[in-house]
């Protein structure tokens, strides 16, 4: 039963990111061949190469602004919609998800609608008389975030919510009880037991943010670094796979490891739970 | 009592941010299609009157009707391959106990955390390896590939939720295993099998990452028709796609979750 989808994920998933791993070790040759070989040239190259060190530093760096601004503006909407008990609260979440059905590149062009010169904002701030000339929002590093934000808030809200709708609400009236404040009761009692959900969201965030190729390249200027931009360009404009694949597995070890860390504290089952949802 | 009132009006905040929260979820969209009806050439503000003209030319583009129909038989190729491999993967992890179930698992959602774009990259090289390019082939294998957990995840949980009674009830009534599968367990979970497959739709429907890494450069899906064009300039004909795209995507899960409650209530 299981070995129909286990033989196409080794033969399509597994075997390709070996053979990637593999394939940064190759030579290539004067002619432009790429010959089996072992040897460190392409991971020698790139490491010595500051371009890259700074795109990847570049591009952790706005992911990370990115999952602490999704983690503000999601944690505080999950708590509302895990704790409000007037209403149709499966109307709410479903209303939530509507966007997130939305084709990613649509919710993505429309930021050059909303942030542009004559974008929605500069049209409403400059008909209101807050500004005379439009503000300079789009095609640069805050638009790349407020992209990535866009996109990648529902995942976070969904996974805080799980894991607060999972709290007993008896532990939260005990601690009223037994004298805490509302704030006290949500420092000592709520916030800890919403972390898992909490860390599954930023994980979450941290990762798609990191791996993305078209926000950065749609909503960025010519100086925004992102790199799997970066591993575009090598793979599909320059076809000089060999640096390709030693970028490639770049990106992945340092996104494994950050999962691996996170999964020595947390499970990275509460991550694929929320999807489930 | 104070408390209480502190509560309340902490309450009362939450739910002014989360409206803001919901507003900025939904003004990029509802700007899209405020545009789409723009009269304007330039798709952008300021609105000079309402027009249809972008949909006239929009329908009348035979390169985007093209995009659609790569992308609709793509989304259904590989959901169907995602949800044979998925449904048979699924039955095997809730039904059946074996050493090695965790790796299994990790296994199946990988897709979910791996990045695209060294998804996309791994694939391409592998199978140039086999011989095998660029093409919508490479794009339907792809696919199945990124759809697969999804259709496992939404079956799996109908399964582990689904009591096993009813198998149990049957094989002890005489009926074999593929009997007991085809009359109980397919009948049970075929609105999740329906859900998993429309989900595997949205996914394949939606990828762009990975199909800019698999498509041969001139066959266009939706998505990298949009990013195409995006490249030159925002048209308002792009508006026009965008308001089309939003239609069709929403209405997908919602003629699908309508589906799946019909489907589960009549049982």
């Amino acid at each position: 039963m299981l070995s129909p989808a286990l033989i196409s994920l080794a033969l399509f998933l597994v075997a390709p990111i070996i053979f990637v791993i593999i394939y940064s070790f190759w030579l290539r040759t004067a002619e432009g061949l790429d010959v089996p070989a072992f040897q460190f040239g392409n991971w020698i190259a790139v490491a010595t190469d500051y371009y890259y060190w700074l795109g990847l530093y570049s591009t952790f760096q706005m992911s990370l602004i990115t999952t602490i601004a999704c983690a503000v503006i999601g944690y505080p909407t999950a708590y509302f919609l895990a704790r409000i008990r007037f209403g149709n609260k499966a109307l709410l979440l479903f209303l939530l998800f509507l966007p997130f059905w939305v084709s990613y590149i649509i919710r993505t062009m429309a930021w050059i609608s909303v942030l542009g010169k004559t974008g929605a904002v500069n049209t409403v701030l400059i008909w209101l008389g807050l500004i005379d000339e439009p503000l300079k929002m789009l095609y640069n590093d805050f638009s790349v975030v407020m992209g990535l934000v866009y996109f990648l808030v529902p995942y976070m809200i969904i996974n805080v919510y799980v894991s607060l709708d999972g709290i007993d609400r008896n532990l939260e009236a005990s601690a009223r009880t037994l004298g805490c404040s509302p704030w006290q009761t949500f420092r000592e009692v709520t916030l800890p037991l919403s972390l898992p959900g909490l860390g599954a969201g930023c994980m979450l965030c941290f990762v798609l943010a990191a791996g993305s190729y078209v926000t950065p390249r749609l909503l960025g200027g010519p100086d925004t670094l992102f790199f799997p931009d970066l591993i575009y360009e090598a793979m599909i404009s320059q076809l000089d796979w060999p640096t390709g694949s030693v970028l490639s597995v770049i990106l992945l070890l340092s996104l494994g490891l950050l999962v691996a860390v996170y999964n020595r504290f947390m499970s990275v089952s509460d991550i694929y739970r929320s999807f489930a949802r | 009592m104070s408390a209480a009132l502190e509560s309340r009006t902490a309450l009362w905040l939450l739910g002014l941010f989360s409206i803001g929260v919901y507003i900025f979820q939904f003004a990029p969209i509802a700007v899209v299609m405020l545009l789409s009806f723009n009269a304007s050439r330039s798709g952008a503000f300021p609105m000079e009157g309402v027009s249809l003209q972008w949909y006239d030319k929009l329908f009348a583009n035979d390169s985007i009707l093209e995009a659609f129909q790569t992308s609709i038989l793509l989304a259904l190729g590989c959901s169907l391959m995602a949800t044979i491999l998925g449904v048979m993967a699924a039955i095997a992890l809730v039904r059946y106990q074996f050493k090695s179930k965790n790796a299994v698992s990790t296994l199946i959602s990988m897709p979910l955390l791996i990045p695209e774009v060294v998804l996309g990259v791994a694939l391409l090289m592998f199978l140039k390896l086999i011989g095998v390019y660029r093409s919508f082939g490479m794009l339907l294998l792809g696919h199945t590939v990124l759809a697969l957990p999804f259709v496992v995840l939404v079956v799996q949980a109908r399964l582990v939720g689904l009591r096993q009674n009813f198998e149990e009830a049957a094989l002890s009534l005489g009926a074999n295993r593929l009997q007991t599968f085809r009359e109980v367990t397919l009948p049970l979970i075929s609105p999740a099998i329906l859900g998993g497959f429309l989900f595997a739709v949205a996914i394949s429907f939606d990828n762009i990452t990975a199909t800019l890494f698999w498509k041969k450069p001139g066959i266009e899906t939706v998505p990298t028709k949009i990013f195409a064009m995006l490249r030159t300039s925002i048209s308002p004909e792009i508006n026009a796609l965008g308001t089309v795209m939003i239609i069709l995507t929403i209405l997908l899960p919602l003629i699908g979750g309508y589906v799946v409650r019909r489907f589960s209530r009549g049982r």
